[in-house]
């Protein structure tokens, strides 16, 4: 008897559970971001720029209840391929956030729009994505990835500097960052070193630095390279006698472990916890006081891809079944972005302001990333004209 | 490339040898003594570094950040030796380097726990905060020197503790033969709990001296453990004379071998393909270098004779 | 099979004899719930479900190609992430100049491993014990480089394929349950063929080299070449297992041959248990699921996995196979 009366209720479970999800049925987003390793900082940024959005949107967007499932891509693109099978495909999510590094995203494009899923990238925006092989459902909304390093090229043009030392890792988004750096600078390269990656120690970049003395250094160093660069950059003497141009090397998740050493540096950015809008002091205010940390670019972006979103599918009335509604809905961008201007170009990457910022200690012992001075007016990457993706 | 070009390049190829000296000391000598593999020593060096860390942001002061954070790595070092690593002494080196794996994770993840992702800092002393000129116009800095001398300083304390004591006998007597010196009466327990503690004191000191020049992150002992196995290896197991000269020549064959390989290999090669095969070749050199010592040398190069 | 000699040679060396359930009943039994693993699979997820076990089914052909040389010859080598390595640039390379046979590229991997593993296990199996892992972690690492180097295509980025290898020109293993189905026949050719070897006289030779080469040598047998033969045979069903796993992501990088891949290979097979086969495809499951599903269940699943691996080492001896009772090569 017990025994049917506990099939009954679990049958009744099942219907309930059933018939409620056929009422209001979540959201799902998929966060698939870098958590563990060396570099998880920047998926927790992006992990938390995410989530305080859905906090101050009330756990909805567009509306819908909304369930953010987060996984880890163990920054091994073939985990990140069997984990964001199962985003599709056990946890059927709506849209795949993520991921944060360049070669995650090119192992995880192919079944994310096989499975026509949209995939919008809070940091990653290689190349490949927003030329030939731009995608209807791609979108980012960070950068091309070059744009970043662009920056600093077309300041040291400006600036008048005759001599520049390049500074990489010796991996391909190395190479592409010195590409990116020359795409507006026209004068010459006194030497371009790559050292391996994940080099610890440049005493000896720093002594053939110092013997060729240019008029500036441009590096690009992501993470742990690029506190330790600083640290020793710094501890050479370097930073007051040669400027320090860089792009990802100097920024709000290095900076706490960079502190003084990094006062001088410069970098390139789409915006800094400093820029001067509302929306922005309100975000910056809020995630300091929930994670006691300075929000980074990463968690920007996040942020704004929650925006995105909601945006979208406010346009929808919240429905997500009709693909072209979804797409155009989310082209049209019609969201408050934290950096100001912001619109989609053709490749479904941003078209946006870009400035020249410098690490700067706060008044209260925190240190962040201020503006200097708009290097970029509404600036679009230079491959979207090579996407002949008819959308 | 100029004469002082290249100076720095053997400082700083002393420097990176003498701190995996420091790493690859205690691991020899566990090795050595206990024939076990303990792949949890990198974790050890992190733990040192984030030790100096917390205690920097505590005291605000890198000395006493330097002196709380050494026996605070023996006391985990010796943690570690009674709740895991004891059980593991009679069991065969795969169990080990299974164990010791599963520590690695657990710690790794368990300084990010406490701690958090971002990599920390620890502020350099201001009495070594400068630059030393050297001939020829640069500067370098006062704090790797530092860094060459507390190596140098250590390696010399491991020589008198190792050949001219009686712990230092026994342990290079339990190197060549374990049973007998338990046979004989020592406390084998206690000399390998001894000699355990020690060499994580030793990766902990590295890993404190090393925290004001590079960043204290998760994970950051685990490329240094690989190159500490290089070290012993060309070294020859259990010995802490081998592991001295091995780390320095793995030092300076890394750092100068980056910068010569390609300006050696644009004699022979065109300018732009020698400078793609320099990159290449480069992080592999020391790998090559084990591979051909251990094909001339199986048992490295100052085996300890068993 | 002559299990006779099997069972003699264990009851000799004073091991316990494997049971019979362990013998035959855990390898019947993981292959029969493999094959039925798809049907299961229909109820929800599957491509999620087939990929995840497509994956947990390559490393254990890659544990199973271990197991050979690391549980029957006592050779641990550190480097086998490589041979993962060359079988995944043979179908990136091979596929990015358009050649997309999957024979060719099956064969381009399988002979470029083997030769790796010949020249690399010639002056490797020159040393002995802790030397030999640390010699077969340098030519890992050469690989590994030389990967990263290799800029045409995608240096340390790796590269993307068109889509997974043709087979006589036509999309044969495209679906999630086809290659599914796919990746197990090559399994079960795996495991059929090193019970073979293991069961051979050539198998006894590889054991009887790792217990005692100096008789070994005294009866008139080369222990090197008998251990160079399994090297290279471990080392091209090694870069089988790269083949298909370059097919599964459908994206080739250096990221497969780290230290850290050839070391979670070794783990995989200590956890299962050595020295068995079936013991490898075991911890390989383990290890992947477990790691798969405690990933779901916290941030910090590591802090549960690590201390899950001492656990297993302090109190079961043997490994997974230890605990199932069949168990394994203890030296």
């Amino acid at each position: 008897m017990n025994h049917l009366i506990r099939i009954a209720g679990l049958a009744a479970t099942v219907c309930i559970a059933a018939g409620g999800a056929q009422a209001q049925e979540k959201l799902k987003v998929g966060l698939l971001l870098t958590l563990s390793g060396p570099s998880a900082v920047l998926g927790q940024q992006a992990r938390d720029g995410f989530q305080l959005a859905m906090k101050d949107m009330g756990g909805k967007l567009g509306g819908r209840e909304v369930e953010v499932i987060v996984v880890d891509d163990e920054l091994k693109p073939d985990v990140a391929v069997t984990k964001v099978k199962g985003l599709l495909e056990r946890d059927k999510v709506d849209f795949v956030v993520g991921p944060i590094f360049s070669n995650v995203a090119a192992a995880i494009h192919k079944p994310i729009v096989e499975a026509q899923t949209f995939y919008i990238s809070p940091n990653a925006g290689p190349s490949t994505f927003a030329g030939k092989g731009c995608n209807p459902y791609f979108f980012a909304t960070s950068y091309q990835n070059d744009q970043n390093h662009e920056v600093l090229g077309k300041v040291a043009q400006d600036r008048g500097y005759k001599r520049v030392y390049l500074l990489a890792p010796n991996y391909q988004a190395g190479k592409d960052s010195l590409a990116g750096f020359k795409r507006h600078y026209k004068g010459e390269v006194v030497e371009e070193s790559y050292t391996p990656l994940n080099t610890l120690d440049f005493q000896s970049e720093l002594a053939k630095i110092a013997s060729m003395n240019p008029d500036a250094i441009f590096t690009f160093m992501p993470g742990g390279m690029g506190v330790n660069l600083v640290k020793q950059y710094k501890g050479a003497g370097l930073m007051e006698k040669i400027p320090f141009l860089s792009a990802f090397t100097v920024d709000e998740s290095t900076l706490p472990a960079q502190q003084d050493a990094a006062i001088g540096a410069f970098g390139g950015s789409n915006w800094a916890p400093n820029l001067d809008t509302p929306e922005n002091k309100k975000f910056v205010a809020a995630y300091e006081a929930a994670y006691n940390s300075v929000p980074g670019s990463y968690s920007m972006h996040a942020y704004d891809t929650a925006l995105l979103i909601d945006s979208a599918l406010k346009a929808t009335g919240g429905k997500t079944d009709n693909k072209d509604a979804v797409r155009a809905a989310l082209k049209k961008a019609e969201f408050k972005s934290l950096r100001g201007d912001f619109k989609f170009g053709a490749n479904g990457f941003p078209v946006q302001d870009f400035y020249l910022v410098k690490a700067a200690k706060r008044a209260d012992g925190k240190f962040q990333t201020e503006i200097v001075q708009k290097v970029f007016d509404d600036y679009a990457d230079a491959y979207g004209k090579e996407c002949a993706a008819t959308n | 490339m100029t004469p002082t070009l290249l100076l720095v390049q053997v400082l700083n190829g002393l420097q990176f040898g003498l701190i995996l000296f420091l790493i690859a000391a205690g691991l020899t000598l566990v090795f050595g003594v206990m024939d076990f593999i303990n792949l949890a020593h990198g974790v050890q060096y992190m733990v040192g570094a984030y030790l100096a860390a917390a205690f920097a942001a505590w005291t605000g002061s890198f000395w006493l950040a330097l002196g709380l954070a050494l026996p605070t790595a023996l006391v985990v070092g010796l943690l570690l030796e009674i709740l895991v690593f004891r059980h593991l002494y009679d069991r065969d080196h795969l169990d080990q380097v299974l164990a010791t794996f599963g520590v690695i994770l657990f710690l790794n993840q368990g300084v990010k726990f406490l701690w958090g992702a971002a990599p920390l800092n620890v502020p350099m002393p201001d009495l070594l905060s400068g630059s030393i000129p050297l001939p020829g116009g640069l500067l370098y800095p006062t704090y790797r020197i530092a860094i060459i001398a507390a190596g140098l300083g250590v390696a010399g304390l491991l020589y008198v503790l190792v050949h001219h004591t009686r712990i230092g006998m026994l342990v290079r007597a339990g190197a060549s033969n374990a049973p007998m010196v338990s046979a004989l009466g020592v406390d084998i327990r206690r000399l390998f709990m001894g000699v355990f503690g020690f060499g994580a004191m030793l990766a902990g000191f590295a890993g404190a001296m090393v925290a004001p020049i590079l960043s204290v992150e998760p994970g950051m002992g685990d490329n240094i453990l690989i190159l500490a196995f290089v070290v012993i290896v060309i070294g020859g197991i259990g010995s802490i004379r081998g592991a001295f000269l091995a780390a320095l020549l793995i030092g300076l064959v890394d750092t100068v071998g980056r910068t010569l390989a390609p300006t050696l290999l644009r004699l022979f090669l065109d300018p732009s393909v020698a400078s793609q095969t320099g990159r290449a070749v480069a992080p592999m050199l020391i790998y090559i270098l084990m591979a051909a010592v251990l094909f001339f040398r199986p048992s490295g190069l100052f085996p300890v004779r068993r | 099979m002559s299990g006779g000699a099997d069972f003699a040679a264990a009851a000799a060396a004073g091991r316990p004899v494997p049971s019979r359930l362990g013998r035959l009943g855990v390898p019947a039994l993981l292959f029969t719930l493999l094959a039925l693993a798809p049907l299961l699979a229909m109820a929800g997820a599957e491509g999620y479900l087939l990929s995840l076990l497509s994956r947990v089914m390559i490393f254990a052909i890659a544990a199973i190609a271990l197991d050979l040389i690391l549980g029957y010859g006592g050779l641990v080598s550190f480097g086998h992430a490589a041979f993962l390595g060359i079988g995944a640039y043979a179908v990136g390379i091979l596929s990015s100049h358009g050649i997309e046979d999957a024979f060719v590229q099956l064969a381009v991997a399988l002979g470029a491993s083997g030769l790796f593993a010949l020249a690399t296990g010639a002056i490797s199996l020159r040393t002995k014990g802790v030397y030999f892992i640390m010699i077969t972690l340098a030519f890992g690492q050469m690989l590994f480089f030389l990967a990263t180097s290799l800029a045409s295509y995608g240096g340390d980025d790796g590269l993307t394929l068109a889509s997974k290898s043709l087979i006589f020109g036509r999309k044969l293993i495209e679906g999630d349950r086809a290659f599914y189905y796919a990746v197990f026949a090559c399994l079960l050719v795996t495991y059929i063929l090193g019970r073979s070897i293991v069961a051979s006289r050539f198998g006894r030779v590889l054991r009887g080299s790792r217990d005692n080469p100096v008789r070994m040598e005294a009866i008139g047998f080369h222990p090197f070449r008998y251990q160079l033969a399994a090297y290279g045979i471990s080392g091209m069903l090694t870069g089988l297992a790269g083949f298909l796993l370059a097919n599964q992501a459908e994206f080739v990088s250096p990221a497969y041959m780290t230290w850290q891949r050839s070391g979670e290979l070794i783990f995989m097979v200590i956890l299962g248990g050595l020295g068995s086969l079936h013991g490898a495809l075991l911890g390989a499951a383990a290890f992947l699921l477990l790691e798969e599903y405690l990933a779901g269940v916290t941030e910090h699943w590591k802090m549960i996995f690590g201390p899950l691996l001492i656990v297993v080492v302090l109190f079961a001896r043997g490994g997974i196979m230890g605990i199932l009772g069949g168990r394994g090569r203890r030296d």
